[in-house]
């Protein structure tokens, strides 16, 4: 039953579950249920994103604004607290605020055809520069429903808790693995990553799904920023700054092809959760200090690339780009 | 038979492209229940009818009836709609969704919005199997199936969406003979159900094969529609080729090569091919020599021409220059002395970017290196010479080659590998789709470069053009080396008989 | 046809015209401590590490590639440099200083080695290729600073960013050196038309002969080595090496200043004059969003909408929707396919 398309993901897992027991053996106390959530409690915000971002990489696309656009929510979400308004009202707002900047990215990146790479970089500059209007403070929030939200342990049987953004980000997961795999518009967005030509030929509605797109991974940013705003309870112009980093990090060590059409979200759960094993690990060694999570990212990145670039230069996948137009 | 009404009628179809004219007048016709061939050469507007009918092209003049119905295509969509479906070379699917997906995607059994897999591949498998007599895995991704299986895949999706019209573009180009064979099945199969298929194919035999009629174009033009079983071989080739205007056959014929015969061998390949390209051949060039390269469009003479360029690695076979030279890059082809004029003028050949003095020393500079640069001065000094020696136009060095009328960029090109002084120049349908008079100067050219000494592979399909210029022939036929005619044996109707194959060798 | 400065200059012009028109005095410069000083020559001066890395990026640029580890190469050259001369006993050594400068421009020119590398020699997309370092980056300068803050005291090395030769920042003369010396090797040499040729038509320029591979290495490595020189200056005006900021949005910075100074994100012609008035473009609007009194940070602003419009006129589908609407709308395909024929 193991198919060859599924390696990459056994890679990932692997690895995660290797470092996870290696930590075990090496630091007492490492190895427990908490331990295990606490990865989940610390990161979920970097799930939602990378969720988000896994469907873009899927579609053939990156959006680099994700990190500015939480920072963004987290500011809204602040300033309009101070000003009294109800949560009721604000987390929609700033959800839908999210929604409509990814698909005005995306309808800019399919009418007119410009790289993906530099309006979503656009995007970034313009949500981190629309932090600054607002305020170039940190602007925090002591609204009652926040600090609840944020305070609130979900206990387990077994007596070990996560917090409510791990079921938001859980959520999200379940409903983001429903769309890829059981409606129309994931299966377009494999496809439009596939073969965009082909889309177009196959009469599919390549425009909707990349627009889409887009608008999933505003989203889901947006909603990250609102998880982050319950991790941090302030909003801060420079917030989840390289945030789209770690991001496409996880993505891409969760075994997605960068190239587009060919990615599974379990793979993006576990990219984070080694991003997250890699911070534990240092902060239990102590000695080793926090950069050293940058590097041994790094190394991963360029070790899944490699691992991609074997795995697509022997498979068929080159075969069809080969005959679009001869390599050089 | 007869009394039958098509199910497609185009009439009166004009095209025209800025600077070409792509289709003029053209009509097709194609029945219920029939397999037709569009043959033609490169330029004769087959890729454009078919463009048309897909709806990729709009049409200046004209009308297409589908079913005694005008139709108006807009779009892929459209056509699809209208039961136009195609099925091209390049398989347009995507490779990386499972073979049922790939048939059903856009119209996936749904049910609270939610994909139905398991009714998905049960009818997928079901389809496969008893349209196409295909019994594979349909959970698993297309990319692990071979081309041919992906080509019935993309039938099968074609069928499923209801076509009353299937155009199959060059399916077999990348097929072996099994292969072929399983389509061919597949393609009667459909045939005997009623739908009409539109066959576009360079291989002879095929043709002859599979299909009941045939429409032949030229240089945008109709030429004829024939029942197949009525139309020889021969006469095929000889409508496809066709003749040329007279100012060509002005030109004088090349002078017998007697002593060239003398001169000593400047490359030999021996048993070089490579697999779903040429099949191996042997070929050797004497100095001064010019050989000619005959044969129909993907009949393997480009591929060829690569190999002994060192534009792709041979998986067979060997190749000398002169005295133990290689060419297993292009680089080191160049250094060696060898010139290779694609016939992708614009996706291999000009720099568009970069203006016509930079297109021309662009080889030269490219084998001195980085540093020892051909000052601007000696640029234009050069450019200035070409220009003046090839008429190439307009007379502006600092032009951007990408403003330039085709001819003129081939001269460009040209001007190119004439500067790396090269001792073998492969030339590669060098005057397609320019027009008479800078075909006429390309021609001249080729011969008073072999009265240097300077070898010369020529490539053209139009085998007047080749006959007038050639000391020796070489004909492929199906991606192999057919017959080498030299001397009096070179004749149009040999050439053509050799192109043709079928009755004898 | 204009000419390919027209806008950049036009657009820079512009903005010293709001300037002067905002606050008469922008223009003035005076002499102080032996030292021109005034708005214009903070530009020059300030601008200057930008200038370089852009300058760099340009070249990569046209060979169709990309480099986000721009940023990060100048943490951590800054960093090595500052590193190798707080371990020496005499931080105003010149021997020390100059042992530092060329570890530093060393390493820059490793770092990228190994994108070009990855691009060149594996076959990465450039933007993934450098993404790696572009993460592992800040960590590898932090990793050599130790995760400090290195404070320096050496007037020598403060000299190369901060010091003023003929009245002038010393940083512009580098700056003009560089400059000239890409000039000189893309316009005296090949190396220009192969970068162009390559960057516009890559199976093209094989097919002519040329050595692909080597001219994108090439192209990497001296944008690595613009990235260095950028880290020394920028270390250096402030005698420090901090490796989580130094260079922070650098590579898009330069990207942008391309972009505006007309060479396009698809490769093939490219134009340094055109790369040095956009980083000046940017450094100005910096400079007068200051001087006019609004938030610094809206620059982010601006520049992003600098962005999408040049992105937007340089995109053929823009022109299009723009010029015929209805054309390209019922026969989507047919400009694609057109080159068939």
């Amino acid at each position: 039953m193991l198919k060859r398309q599924h390696m990459p993901i056994f890679v990932t897992i692997a690895l995660f579950a290797f470092m996870f027991i290696a930590g075990s053996f090496r630091y007492t106390g490492f190895f427990s249920a908490q331990v295990l959530l606490n990865l989940f409690i610390d990161n979920a915000f970097l799930l939602i994103v990378a969720i988000g971002m896994t469907f873009v990489i899927i579609s053939g696309g990156i959006d680099l604004s994700v990190g500015s656009v939480i920072a963004l929510t987290t500011m809204i979400s602040s300033t309009l607290l101070q000003d009294g308004w109800s949560p009721v009202f604000v987390i929609p707002l700033v959800l839908l605020l999210g929604l409509l900047f990814g698909g005005a990215m995306g309808a800019i990146i399919h009418y007119f055809k410009i790289q993906p790479f530099i309006v979503t970089l656009a995007g970034m500059f313009l949500a981190r520069g629309l932090c600054y209007v607002i305020s170039t403070n940190t602007i925090t929030i002591n609204h009652a429903f926040y600090t609840a939200v944020a305070q609130t342990k979900v206990t387990l049987p077994g007596g070990n808790f996560v917090s409510i953004s791990v079921l938001i980000a859980l959520l999200v997961f379940a409903a983001a693995f429903y769309m890829a795999h059981y409606t129309r518009f994931g299966r377009n967005t494999y496809a439009l990553g596939g073969n965009e030509q082909s889309s177009v030929l196959m009469g599919l509605p390549v425009a909707r799904t990349k627009i889409g797109v887009y608008m999933f991974s505003g989203f889901c940013s947006a909603l990250a920023g609102v998880v982050f705003t319950f991790y941090m309870l302030s909003g801060y112009g420079l917030h989840a700054i390289g945030m789209e980093l770690d991001a496409i990090a996880a993505v891409v060590i969760g075994g997605t092809l960068l190239t587009g059409g060919f990615g599974y979200l379990a793979g993006t759960l576990f990219g984070v959760l080694i991003q997250g094993v890699i911070q534990t690990i240092i902060s239990f060694e102590g000695t080793l200090s926090s950069w050293w999570t940058r590097i041994v990212i790094g190394l991963l990145l360029f070790f899944f690339i490699l691992l991609q670039k074997l795995f697509s230069s022997r498979g068929p996948l080159q075969r069809n780009i080969a005959l679009d137009g001869k390599k050089d | 038979m007869e009394e039958r009404r098509p199910i497609l009628q185009m009439r009166h179809i004009h095209k025209q492209f800025p600077g070409v004219k792509a289709l003029s007048d053209v009509q097709f016709r194609l029945f219920p229940g029939e397999v037709h061939a569009l043959m033609g050469e490169n330029g004769a507007g087959k890729s454009t009818l078919i463009k048309v009918l897909t709806g990729v092209y709009s049409i200046d003049r004209g009308e297409v009836e589908l079913e005694q119905k005008r139709i108006v295509i807009q779009g892929p969509q459209d056509a699809q709609a209208a039961g136009i479906s195609t099925v091209y070379q390049e398989v347009n699917l995507c490779p990386n969704l499972s073979v049922a997906e790939n048939i059903f995607i856009g119209r996936e059994p749904m049910r609270f919005g939610r994909i139905q897999w398991k009714k998905l591949n049960a009818a997928a498998a079901k389809l496969l199997e008893e349209r196409m007599h295909l019994k594979i895995d349909v959970t698993q991704p297309l990319h692990v199936y071979p081309i041919a299986i992906q080509q019935l895949v993309a039938i099968a999706r074609a069928l499923n969406i209801s076509a009353k019209v299937l155009i199959l573009d060059e399916p077999t180009s990348s097929l072996d003979r099994g292969e072929v064979r399983q389509l061919f099945d597949v393609m009667n199969k459909l045939k005997s159900e009623g739908l009409a298929i539109l066959f576009v194919t360079h291989f002879l035999n095929q043709v002859y094969e599979i299909s009941d009629r045939i429409t032949i174009l030229r240089g945008g033009e109709f030429v004829g529609e024939y029942a197949a079983s009525a139309l020889p071989r021969i006469e095929l080739v000889s409508k496809m080729i066709g003749k040329e205007l007279k100012l060509l056959e002005e030109l004088p014929k090349q002078p017998a090569a007697a002593e060239k015969k003398e001169s000593g061998i400047l490359m030999e390949a021996k048993s070089l091919g490579k697999r779903g390209a040429i099949e191996p051949f042997d070929l050797s060039i004497r100095q001064g020599e010019i050989v000619g390269l005959a044969g129909l469009l993907g009949s393997g003479r480009t591929e060829a021409a690569r190999l002994l360029f060192g534009a792709d690695a041979p998986d067979q076979g060997s190749l000398v220059i002169g005295r133990g030279g290689s060419a297993q890059t292009p680089r080191r082809a160049i250094d060696n002395g060898i010139a290779f004029c694609s016939e992708d003028r614009k996706g291999e050949g000009i720099i568009d970017d970069l203006t016509i003095r930079e297109n021309i020393v662009l080889a030269l500079q490219a084998s001195q290196g980085w540093f020892r640069s051909i000052s601007r001065k000696r640029q234009t000094e050069i450019a200035g010479q070409f220009i003046e020696a090839l008429n190439i136009n307009p007379p502006n060095p600092d032009q951007l080659i990408k403003n330039l009328s085709g001819g003129n960029q081939q001269k460009v090109l040209l001007a190119r590998w004439l500067l790396t002084d090269p001792k073998l120049l492969i030339l590669d349908e060098p005057t397609r789709g320019i027009d008479i008079g800078a075909k006429a100067e390309i021609q001249k050219l080729v011969m008073s470069l072999s009265q240097k000494g300077v070898s010369v592979l020529f490539i053209s399909s139009e085998l007047e053009e080749v006959l007038r210029v050639s000391d020796r022939i070489v004909v492929l036929r199906d991606r192999r080396k057919v017959k080498e005619l030299q001397g009096d044996e070179m004749s149009e109707q040999s050439v053509m008989k050799a192109i043709a194959g079928g009755g004898e060798g | 046809m204009k000419h390919h400065l027209f806008w950049p200059v036009t657009l820079l012009a512009l903005l010293l015209l709001f300037n002067l028109l905002y606050d008469p005095s922008f223009f003035s410069i005076k002499i102080r401590d032996g030292r021109l000083y005034g708005s214009l020559i903070d530009i020059l001066n300030f601008g200057a590490p930008l200038m370089l890395v852009a300058i760099g990026m340009t070249l990569v640029i046209a060979t169709k590639g990309i480099d986000l580890s721009v940023g990060s190469i100048v943490a951590i050259t800054g960093a090595m440099a500052c590193m190798t001369i707080s371990k020496g006993t005499d931080q105003n050594s010149l021997g020390l200083v100059a042992m530092a400068v060329i570890m530093a421009l060393g390493l820059s020119l490793l770092l990228g080695l190994w994108n070009g590398f990855l691009v060149a020699g594996i076959g990465i997309q450039p933007i993934i290729a450098t993404l790696i370092l572009m993460v592992a980056g800040r960590g590898i300068a932090q990793l050599i600073t130790n995760g400090q803050i290195i404070t320096l005291n050496s007037g020598n090395y403060k000299y190369i960013g901060a010091g003023d030769l003929f009245r002038l920042p010393f940083s512009i003369f580098i700056v003009a050196v560089v400059f000239g010396a890409a000039v000189l090797l893309t316009r005296r040499t090949a190396i220009g038309m192969f970068i162009e040729s390559v960057g516009n038509k890559p199976v093209a320029s094989r097919l002519a002969g040329i050595r692909a591979k080597s001219v994108m290495i090439a192209a990497y490595l001296f944008c690595g080595l613009c990235a260095g020189i950028a880290g020394l200056i920028l270390s250096s005006n402030v005698s420090s090496a901090d490796g989580n900021n130094a260079g922070l949005w650098y590579e898009l910075d330069a990207i942008l200043a391309v972009v505006i100074g007309g060479t396009s994100l698809n490769g093939g012609r490219f134009y340094l004059a055109g790369t040095v008035i956009g980083a000046l473009i940017i450094q100005t609007l910096t400079t007068t969003i200051y001087v006019i009194n609004v938030s610094p940070e809206i620059t982010l602003v601006v520049k992003a909408f600098v962005v999408l419009v040049v992105c937007l006129i340089q995109s053929e589908s823009f022109r299009q929707a723009i010029v015929s609407r209805w054309k390209t709308r019922r026969y989507p395909a047919e400009k694609e396919t057109t080159r068939h024929a």
